[in-house]
């Protein structure tokens, strides 16, 4: 039997570079496993949590019964939200399309005056440009358009929206910014505020989003110009109370972006995605370039065009909920252009224009042009429709 | 019987190869026609005392060699195939090896005491050869001398062969007494006396109930410390082996005899020859490990039922210890530090240094700091090279308060004596002090920063000039960067080494070069510092890490050159081509992280991924092992794209995943599949028949290493997740297979390694369980999966209940109960309500602290709330 060897490693490492590689390759495969999970999970909580928003929102829900909600499960239900948004920035292809299409607030066009304008509702003028999402989380910050699409991925100045090392870039933090990029001067302008700093404000009143964001967007530094750790520089928009001299500034004052239209805001509605309401928008020739559809050159088409969504029975209705009815579309038509339920359709609304009885639409006469864009979500909104008749 | 193998054995030991060559192959005829014969005859060739020597030695090996294998598979073969041998001649085979334990001939004697510890191995724990040890020792005392040496080596064996719960107690008593007899100063024959102690440091693993009694344990301490004085040096020496192996088995014993342990080793250190020295302080190094361990357990608060209590040994010993150690340093050898297997008395006291410095921290301090002050200026270079390795020594265990203001104060003074001291020994252990230096007194953890703006510049200076030294300085130059880069790891946007980011880079680039490189493993550490470089470089090196992709795809192109290559050359060029892939997969995984970089990177990905197949046609295990990892970054960088390597690739993926042997390779490339699912999603469907199978076969194999079982199980949810529910058609094996293994991870009892294998077994399963529930949402086939829901609620309730899970595995199975629901909504709702603890287990995660398990638990709340509502 031979002595046994007692020899310990000298002058080296505990660990070689291999293991290292190893080591590192699993983690970042268990991360990604963890993504991907989290990916399959969340596209269904963000249904889930659509299903079970749409009575909360409703106003005949009292404040009693709220405060009845035991307070950890509020926290939660906003925490479930929240993380959707952050998680889906991280999704690809149609999902994302599909989701991101729902998680903005989209105005509808504005077809009367709603009572007590002057107390209850904001005025801005609407900044030309991309309307997008704007995520900071994990030391950087992406942008995505309506239709999901990465407008740019960036360092800011935003909460845990760069990697730099200070208080501010621990991993519960993020921010998520209701946005319209402005190409001339390279400016995000910061219409709604969604999360900050890891506080969500969905559940917040308009007014309190609005005066948050006018205080901590400042705060953050993400106002000023841009530097190598903040690409873009973000902006507020003045906004304005809807009386008379509010009004006057929000349509004829001077803003340093292009106007495209002025929004109206509900001061007392929560942040809700998709189709609301309590915000809504108007444009004319004066405060919008944009008043009507242009194509692809910046041409203004013949006719006008609106995008529909085709039904079961070969209805033809607009985003909106419930789904106004614009028409119905020939079986013929159907087969010879191999449609399926569900397809977006683009139409020219022809010479007949739309008709209405007693406030609904009774009659419009549309023209088929053929599938709208691949990268479109969701058909246009009853409201559109009317606003192109009121032109 | 018996046939004539003596002839055939002089010619297996033939310098003639043909010869030689056709004796191996009668000899394996033999083999397969008639076993037992066969056996039966290498034995009586053994026990024949008319033999050769050389032919009794070579009868007993190949009969050795037809009981055991290294390789477990084997091993097996060979362990049934003994056991169902015929009964006659086992019989004839064991009477001769005992026979031979007389023979005079020694060589015969030892082989015949191996192969007796091998039958055993095998027989014992069947309750066979019951009479064994009683007839070795039955007679032990009257034997003449050999046959009383070879007696007791026999037993030696035979305890290293066998696990000693095989054993009853009462031959543990015989045999421990018969060998603690053959060790006392009483026994006149050294043979003897050397034999009896070695077999002891065998049998100590049996001594357990004898330990625990203290007549019995003083008895067999008082043996053991005086063989340690024994006139033999080699008993002298396994004297001390067995005190090493004491230190670790019966630590908690200890503590009466540790004063003249302490006064033993001391003589022993200072007085010894070097092979009884390097043994006495192991006992100490051993010591170290023993109460580094107990304190990191306990985090140093000793309550009453900690498990072993620490009695603090080394701090009590260190006055005396510490001084004993430092004489050590100076006895180095010259040039130990270009020979890689060199171990002596100054090597191993440094290390024991090292390790005491971990055990009792700042009280070190003072005791080394006046060796330092007095030798490192010396004009002896021995002197300066003790005080630096001195001063190296401590640097891990003592608190950083204590230690900055030394090191502040070394610094300078290390940085001049790496360029200008004349010995290259001491500035060997100058530049392996500066890392140590970098490894635990720089970087984020530490308050006060020892590195400035002022002296980075001089530093890097320094240690770039040094890659130019000789090779061992130069590689110890190369890990001193290495651990000065990764200080500046998460540093934030900028980070000190960018100015020099271009230098650096070149300089390990020319290191690798150097002609030399192949020495001290110079270019395998200029590799892992540019990998770590790369790894803590900033946003604003991106665009020099994007130039270096080419300079290092060019190198490995270049490696691809050579023809009809020796096998030398062939295993060099597989080792650079190892570094390469390493290199470029940490640059790949760099580059990917951020989406700017990966799209410019983007661009060489058909050039990169023709490199590695290229790489993988050269058929080496290592390469393989380093390509596949880097493809598996370069899948996730690349995203869906992938697809397009895939017709190529895929011969490489199957073949990754049949490598049994390389148990590791075979995990990185089921790792490997997951990345590429997630990358290809549906477009891995043309690959999933071959990739399933492959996968099913290597769960079913009882040769893969268990450790490569888990991942393939969440490989089968990264695979179920990317498809969807085309997974239908592997859903049936898939299930069965997870079935058989939930049952399995459940009701587990064992020792912590146990417990750790049998978590990640069923964080696998769990991970599966999800891919696949989550695969099938919103399919119409999800109806396929509501079989199999009370079996997997069963399993969570299994786990639930046993409280051993860790918090990754509770994490996952959270998810799964929310998976679960999510997917099958309605049918799930009543089966949940119904289960034994889903409702106890989702409050348990949701009051958790862990984040992550909190956010899986808020999720499956949602899901299950969901389902039981509609």
């Amino acid at each position: 039997m031979a002595p046994h060897d007692i020899r310990r490693p000298f002058k080296r490492a505990a660990i070689s570079d291999q293991q290292k590689r190893r080591e590192l390759s699993l983690l970042r495969q268990a991360q990604n496993r963890r993504d991907a999970q989290q990916q399959a999970r969340c596209l269904a909580s963000s249904i889930l949590s659509l299903q079970s928003a749409a009575p909360e929102s409703q106003p005949e829900q009292s404040d009693i019964e709220l405060e009845t909600v035991p307070e950890a499960e509020q926290e939660s239900e906003a925490f479930s939200k929240d993380l959707d948004v952050r998680q889906a920035s991280k999704l690809r292809g149609p999902e994302v399309r599909k989701w991101f299409a729902r998680q903005l607030m989209l105005p509808e066009w504005m077809i009367d005056v709603p009572d007590r304008l002057a107390q209850d509702w904001y005025v801005f003028a609407r900044p030309a440009g991309k309307r997008c999402f704007v995520v900071s989380s994990n030391g950087t910050t992406v942008s995505r358009q309506r239709n999901g699409s990465i407008l740019h991925h960036f360092p800011s100045a935003l909460p845990a929206g760069a990697k730099i090392r200070d208080g501010s870039g621990s991993a519960q933090s993020y921010c998520i910014l209701d946005c319209i990029f402005h190409e001339l001067d390279q400016t995000y302008y910061v219409i709604d505020m969604v999360c900050w700093n890891g506080y969500s404000l969905y559940d917040c009143t308009a007014e309190f989003r609005f005066y948050w964001l006018n205080s901590k967007l400042e705060e953050s530094g993400a106002c000023n110009a841009p530097s190598h750790y903040h690409k873009f520089r973000f902006s507020a928009v003045p906004v304005y109370n809807c009386d008379q001299s509010g009004l006057h500034a929000a349509y004829t004052g001077v803003v340093p972006y292009a106007k495209d239209g002025l929004l109206f805001y509900n001061k007392h509605a929560l942040y809700q995605t998709g189709n609301t309401p309590l915000a809504l928008v108007w444009k004319d020739e004066n405060c919008s370039q944009f008043v009507i559809d242009t194509d692809g050159k910046g041409e203004i088409p013949s006719q006008q065009q609106v995008v529909l969504e085709l039904q079961d029975d070969r209805k033809l209705v607009t985003s909106d909920d419930p789904p106004v009815l614009f028409g119905c579309l020939d079986g013929d038509i159907i087969e010879k252009s191999g449609l399926h339920t569900g397809n977006l359709l683009r139409f020219a609304i022809g010479d007949g224009g739309l008709s209405f009885v007693d406030g609904k639409l009774e009659k419009a006469d549309l023209i088929y042009l053929g599938k709208s864009n691949r990268a479109r979500a969701f058909a246009d909104s009853y409201s559109k429709g009317f606003q192109l008749k009121s032109l | 019987m018996a046939m004539e193998v003596t002839q055939v054995l002089l010619h297996a030991q033939s310098i003639d190869g043909a010869v030689r060559k056709n004796a191996e192959d009668s000899l394996k005829q033999f083999q397969e026609q008639n076993l037992p014969v066969f056996l039966v005859s290498l034995s009586g060739e053994l026990a024949n005392e008319e033999k050769p020597v050389e032919t009794r030695k070579l009868a007993g090996l190949v009969l050795k060699n037809a009981l055991d294998a290294k390789e477990q598979h084997r091993k097996f073969e060979l362990v049934q195939r003994w056991l169902s041998l015929d009964g006659n001649a086992k019989s004839q085979i064991k009477a001769c090896l005992l026979t031979t334990l007389t023979s005079p001939v020694s060589d015969a004697r030892s082989t015949a005491s191996q192969v007796i510890a091998k039958v055993a191995g095998i027989e014992l724990p069947h309750k066979q050869w019951p009479e064994l040890i009683g007839s070795l020792l039955s007679n032990v005392h009257q034997l003449p001398a050999q046959a009383k040496q070879a007696t007791l080596e026999t037993l030696g064996y035979l305890c290293e062969e066998v696990s000693p719960d095989v054993i009853d107690q009462d031959q543990v008593n015989k045999i421990l007494t018969a060998v603690v007899q053959g060790m006392s100063s009483s026994e006149g024959n050294t043979d003897v006396r050397l034999a009896a102690t070695r077999a002891l440091y065998n049998a100590l693993g049996f001594a357990q109930a004898n330990f625990s009694n203290d007549m019995e344990r003083d008895y067999i301490m008082r043996v053991v410390c005086e063989a340690t004085l024994s006139p033999e040096v080699r008993i002298r020496q396994a004297a001390f082996e067995c005190l090493v192996s004491i230190s670790s088995t019966y630590y908690e014993k200890l503590a009466p005899y540790i004063q003249d342990i302490f006064n033993i080793t001391a003589k022993a250190v200072r007085e010894d020859e070097e092979p009884v020295a390097l043994q006495a302080i192991e006992f100490w190094s051993s010591i170290c490990d023993e109460e580094i361990d107990i304190l990191e357990e306990y985090g140093g608060d000793f309550t009453g039922d900690s498990d072993i209590p620490c009695f603090y040994f080394i701090k009590q010993a260190l006055p005396a210890l510490v001084p004993m150690l430092l004489e050590t340093l100076l006895k180095q050898e010259e040039d130990q530090d270009q020979d890689e297997g060199a171990w002596n008395i100054a090597m191993a006291g440094g290390t024991c240094l090292g390790l005491v410095a971990r055990t009792v921290g700042d009280d070190i301090v003072p005791l080394v700091v006046p060796f330092i002050e007095e030798n490192i200026s010396k004009p002896d270079w021995r002197q300066r090279e003790a005080a630096t390795y001195a001063f190296g020594s401590i640097l891990e265990g003592p608190s950083p308060e204590k230690l900055i203001p030394l090191v502040n104060v070394a610094l300078t003074f290390m940085l001049s004596a790496l360029t200008k001291d004349p010995n290259s020994h001491v500035k060997d252990t100058t530049a392996w002090t500066l890392g140590r230096i970098f490894e635990f007194l720089h970087g984020s953890v530490v308050d006060s920063p020892i590195i400035s703006q002022a002296n980075c510049q001089q530093i890097i200076t320094v240690l770039l000039q040094s890659m130019k030294d000789t090779p061992n300085v130069a590689e110890k130059a190369c890990g001193a960067l290495y651990f000065l880069a990764q200080g500046y790891e998460e540093m934030g946007p900028s980070s000190p080494l960018t100015p020099f980011f271009q230098e650096i880079v070149q300089s390990l680039l020319t290191v690798t070069h150097r002609e030399d490189a192949g020495e001290s493993r110079l270019r395998t550490a200029a590799y892992e510092t540019l990998n770590e470089v790369v790894r803590c470089s900033t946003d604003e090196t991106a665009p020099l890490v994007l130039q270096l992709v080419p300079v290092i795809m060019m190198e490995l192109h270049n490696t691809l050159e050579g023809q009809k290559l020796s096998s030398d050359e062939r295993e060099k060029q597989s080792e650079l081509q190892g570094l390469l892939c390493g290199c470029l997969q940490v640059i790949i995984q760099k580059l990917g992280a951020s989406e700017p970089t990966k799209y410019v990177f983007m661009q060489y990905a058909d050039q990169i991924m023709g490199l590695f197949l290229r790489v993988f046609a050269c058929r080496s295990a290592t390469v393989h092992e380093e390509a596949m990892l880097a493809i598996g970054a370069l899948a996730y960088a690349t995203g869906a794209d992938f697809a397009k390597y895939m017709p190529e690739f895929y011969r490489y993926l199957e073949m990754g995943l049949q490598n049994f042997e390389e148990y590791q390779v075979c995990a990185v490339t089921v790792g490997v599949v997951g990345d590429i699912s997630r990358a290809l999603e549906e477009k891995i469907v043309p690959y999933c028949d071959g990739i399933m199978t492959q996968l099913l076969k290597n769960l079913s194999s009882n040769q893969l290493h268990r450790s490569v079982k888990p991942p393939i199980f969440s490989c089968f949810g990264d695979i179920a997740l990317a498809v969807g529910e085309y997974f239908e058609k592997y859903l049936l094996w898939a299930m069965s297979a997870l079935q058989s293994a939930a049952e399995l991870s459940t009701h587990i009892a064992g020792d912590d390694e146990l417990v750790e294998y049998t978590n990640s077994l069923r964080n696998g399963i769990l991970e599966a369980y999800s891919g696949i529930f989550q695969g099938f949402k919103n399919s119409p086939k999800t109806q396929l999966l509501i079989p199999y829901a009370p079996h997997i609620l069963q399993f969570l309730d299994g786990i639930y209940m046993e409280k051993d899970m860790d918090d990754v595995v509770m994490k996952t199975a959270i998810g799964v109960l929310g998976d679960l629901a999510d997917t099958l909504g309605s049918h799930a709702g009543s089966m949940i309500q119904q289960s034994v603890s889903s409702k106890d287990f989702l409050n348990e995660c949701l009051s958790s602290e862990d984040l992550m398990i909190k956010e899986s638990a808020e999720w499956a709340k949602l899901a299950i709330s969901r389902a039981i509502s509609v």
